[in-house]
C-alpha cells in the first residue's frame, strides 16, 4: 500500500484513508454543488449522505457547468461532520491557482483530493471560455504529493510551516480507449503518487474483471486502493443515453432490458395516455430496479480481488445512497 | 503553413464602410496555398465589394494587388504608392501581414479581411487541419511525431484522458484523439515504453504564456545594428 510518512502512520489522516488502511471495504459518495450560492442545498445533501459514506466527492464545475466551488461546498460539508473529497480539474486553474486553492482547502479542514483532467468546456454552459490545462491530472497528482511529502511547491521552491497533507486520488476509466493502455496509465498515476483511484461507472462486470486482472498482474492493486464506480440507473432511456453518449461507459443490454421490463405495465402507451400517477408509479418501479441492480453490482464487485471499495455516483439522487449501501450490507460504516 | 479563412463579406463591408477608396492586398505565400488570400481571392474580394457597395447605392472604388510576402517589409515597398492613394487597405494576408503593413505604412488604415486560423496542412482536397501550436519547445521527439499540444483538446502530456472513444476526442466525433494516434504509432513502432514515463509539467514560458516572443540571432546581425 502507499508509502507512509513519519508520525501517525497516515499520509493525511483522513477518514477515507483510515477506513482503507484498516482493510474495510470503503464507500464513497458524490455530492453535486448547486448552480447557485445556497449553502443550504449542500447541508441537505450532506445529511442524506452522512453515515452512509466514508467520504463524499465534491464535484468541480462538473460537465463544465458553473456551480458552487468544490472547496466552498467542501467547507460546508466539513461543518456538517461529513468528510469531503475535493475534486479539482486542470481545466480551470493553472499551477498557481491549484496550489493556493489547495493550501486554503487544507486550512479549511479538507483532507482528500481527487485530481482530474476535467470535461472540456465546450460541453458546458460557457463554451466560449478559454481553458487552462497548464498541468494534466498526472502532473497534478505528482505536484500535490510532493507538496505533502517534500514541502516544495511545483517550481521546486521549499516552503516552511504546515504542508497540505492530502490523501491524493485520481480517476480511471477502464473502458475508454485505447483500452489496452488504461492499466498502464493507471500505473503512471500510481507512480505519480496517487493513493486511491475512483473509476468511471462500472456496469459490465466481466469487462471490469478483465481490467482488474491486468491491474493485479501489474502489481498495482498492491500499491493503490481501487474504488469501483457504481450508480443506480434511473430509467431505461437514461441507461441507453449513457451507453450511447458517455465515452468509456459500457452498459450490458441485459441490464437495460431489466430496466425496461419493470416499466412493462406502462409500455405501449403514448405520453399523453399516461396519467401523472402512471408516470410516478413507472418512475418508482424503474428506480427500485435501478437501486436493486446497483446493489447486485456492488456485491459482484466486492468479490473481485484487488477492489478496495465502491464509489457511488447518484448525483441529484442522493436519497438513493442509503438504500444502496444498506442493501449491499455495508452499513453501519466503520468508525476508525 | 499558416491557414486562414476569409471573414464573411458583411463583416468586411463593415470594416471598410467609412472609406471610398479601398485597396485589397493579397499575399502570395501561405494564404495563396490555402485559397484564402491569393491573387484569385483578392480579385474576387475586390469585385464582390464593388458589386455589393454599388447595390447598396454607395459604390466604392476597389483596386487589388498581390505581394509575394506580406509579412516582409521589403516586399511592401512596391505597393507604397497604391497604399498612399486609398482610404483603407483591406489585407488578405494573415495577422502578420496586416501588422507588417501597419508597421511599414505609418499613415495607412489597414483592416483584416481574413481570420488567421492555425498552423497546419491540407489533409484532403479542401480540408486543412491544425498540426502545430508554436509552443516554442518541441516535444514531437517524445510522442512519435504527433503533437499533443496542438492536437489534444486538453493539450495533455500524459494522455489520453477518459474522453477518448473509438479513436475520436470527446469534444467532437470529427476530431481524432491525438493520444490514440500517439499510442497507435508508438505501438506499431514497438516504442510503447516511451509512454510509461511521466512527462513533467511543461515550461510554457517559451509559448505565448511567457509574453510576446522574439528571436535574436547574433550570428546574423549586421555590425551596425549591434551598436
Amino acid at each position: 500500500m502507499p508509502p507512509e510518512p513519519n508520525g501517525n502512520g497516515y499520509l493525511s489522516g483522513s477518514n477515507l484513508e483510515k477506513v482503507l488502511k484498516h482493510g474495510h471495504f470503503a464507500v464513497t459518495g458524490e455530492l453535486g454543488p448547486p448552480q447557485n450560492a445556497d449553502g443550504e442545498v449542500i447541508r441537505k445533501k450532506a445529511k442524506l449522505l452522512k453515515g452512509n459514506c466514508d467520504a463524499v466527492n465534491l464535484t468541480d464545475n462538473q460537465t463544465a457547468i458553473v456551480r458552487m466551488s468544490s472547496i466552498g461546498a467542501g467547507a460546508i460539508v466539513v461543518q456538517e461532520g461529513l468528510e469531503p473529497i475535493i475534486q479539482m480539474t486542470c481545466r480551470d486553474r493553472n499551477r498557481l491557482a491549484m496550489q493556493s486553492d489547495l493550501l486554503g482547502a487544507y486550512a479549511l479542514g479538507m483532507r482528500n483530493l481527487l485530481c482530474l483532467s476535467g470535461d472540456h468546456q465546450t460541453f458546458g454552459n460557457h463554451p466560449t471560455a478559454k481553458n487552462v490545462f497548464d498541468l494534466d491530472s498526472i502532473q497534478m497528482v505528482q505536484m500535490v504529493s510532493l507538496m505533502r511529502d517534500t514541502k516544495v511547491f511545483q517550481c521546486g521552491e521549499a516552503f516552511k510551516g504546515q504542508e497540505p497533507r492530502f490523501f491524493v486520488g485520481a480517476a480511471e476509466s477502464p473502458f475508454a480507449n485505447p483500452i489496452e493502455f488504461r492499466p498502464l496509465r493507471l500505473g503512471k498515476k500510481v507512480k505519480a503518487g496517487a493513493s486511491f483511484i475512483q473509476t468511471q461507472l462500472i456496469y459490465d462486470i466481466e469487462a471490469f474483471k478483465t481490467f482488474m486482472t491486468k491491474v493485479r498482474e501489474l502489481g498495482l492493486s498492491e500499491k493503490v486502493y481501487i474504488l469501483a464506480g457504481v450508480g443506480p440507473l434511473k430509467s431505461p432511456t437514461m441507461a441507453r443515453y449513457m451507453k450511447d453518449n458517455v465515452p468509456g461507459l459500457w452498459i450490458p443490454d441485459q441490464l437495460i432490458e431489466r430496466m425496461a421490463a419493470v416499466g412493462a405495465p406502462w409500455a405501449g402507451k403514448s405520453k399523453d395516455e399516461l396519467t401523472k400517477e402512471d408516470k410516478k408509479a413507472r418512475s418508482a418501479a424503474w428506480q427500485t430496479e435501478g437501486i436493486k441492480i446497483c446493489i447486485e453490482l456492488i456485491q459482484q464487485i466486492r468479490e473481485i480481488e484487488g477492489v478496495a471499495g465502491v464509489h457511488i455516483m447518484a448525483i441529484e439522487w442522493e436519497e438513493a445512497v442509503k438504500p444502496i449501501v444498506e442493501g449491499a450490507g455495508l452499513l453501519p460504516r466503520p468508525i476508525v | 503553413m499558416i491557414i486562414a479563412e476569409q471573414k464573411p463579406l458583411a463583416e468586411v463591408k463593415a470594416l471598410v464602410a467609412d472609406a471610398q477608396k479601398v485597396l485589397v492586398v493579397g499575399c502570395g505565400t501561405c494564404v495563396t496555398v490555402c485559397f484564402a488570400g491569393g491573387a484569385r481571392e483578392a480579385a474576387i474580394m475586390a469585385a464582390s465589394l464593388r458589386m455589393a457597395t454599388q447595390l447598396d447605392g454607395n459604390g466604392k472604388e476597389v483596386a487589388e494587388v498581390v505581394v509575394q510576402r506580406q509579412c516582409e517589409w521589403e516586399y511592401l515597398d512596391e505597393i507604397a504608392q497604391q497604399v498612399g492613394e486609398v482610404d483603407v487597405v483591406l489585407s488578405l494576408g494573415c495577422g502578420i501581414g496586416v501588422q507588417a503593413m501597419v508597421e511599414h505604412f505609418s499613415n495607412a488604415w489597414v483592416v483584416p479581411g481574413l481570420n488567421t486560423s492555425f498552423l497546419g496542412l491540407p489533409t484532403e482536397q479542401g480540408v486543412w487541419a491544425e498540426r502545430c501550436a508554436a509552443c516554442g519547445d518541441c516535444i514531437l521527439g517524445l510522442t512519435g511525431g504527433i503533437c499533443p499540444i496542438a492536437r489534444c483538446s486538453k493539450s495533455l502530456l500524459n494522455g489520453p484522458c477518459g474522453g477518448s472513444e473509438n479513436g475520436h476526442c470527446e469534444i467532437n466525433a470529427e476530431v481524432p484523439c491525438a493520444w490514440q494516434l500517439i499510442y497507435d504509432r508508438l505501438s506499431s513502432l514497438g516504442k510503447l515504453d516511451r509512454l510509461l514515463e511521466i512527462q513533467p509539467p511543461k515550461n510554457w514560458r517559451t509559448a505565448r504564456d511567457g509574453g510576446p516572443r522574439k528571436i535574436v540571432r547574433p550570428d546574423l546581425r549586421l555590425p551596425a545594428e549591434e551598436e
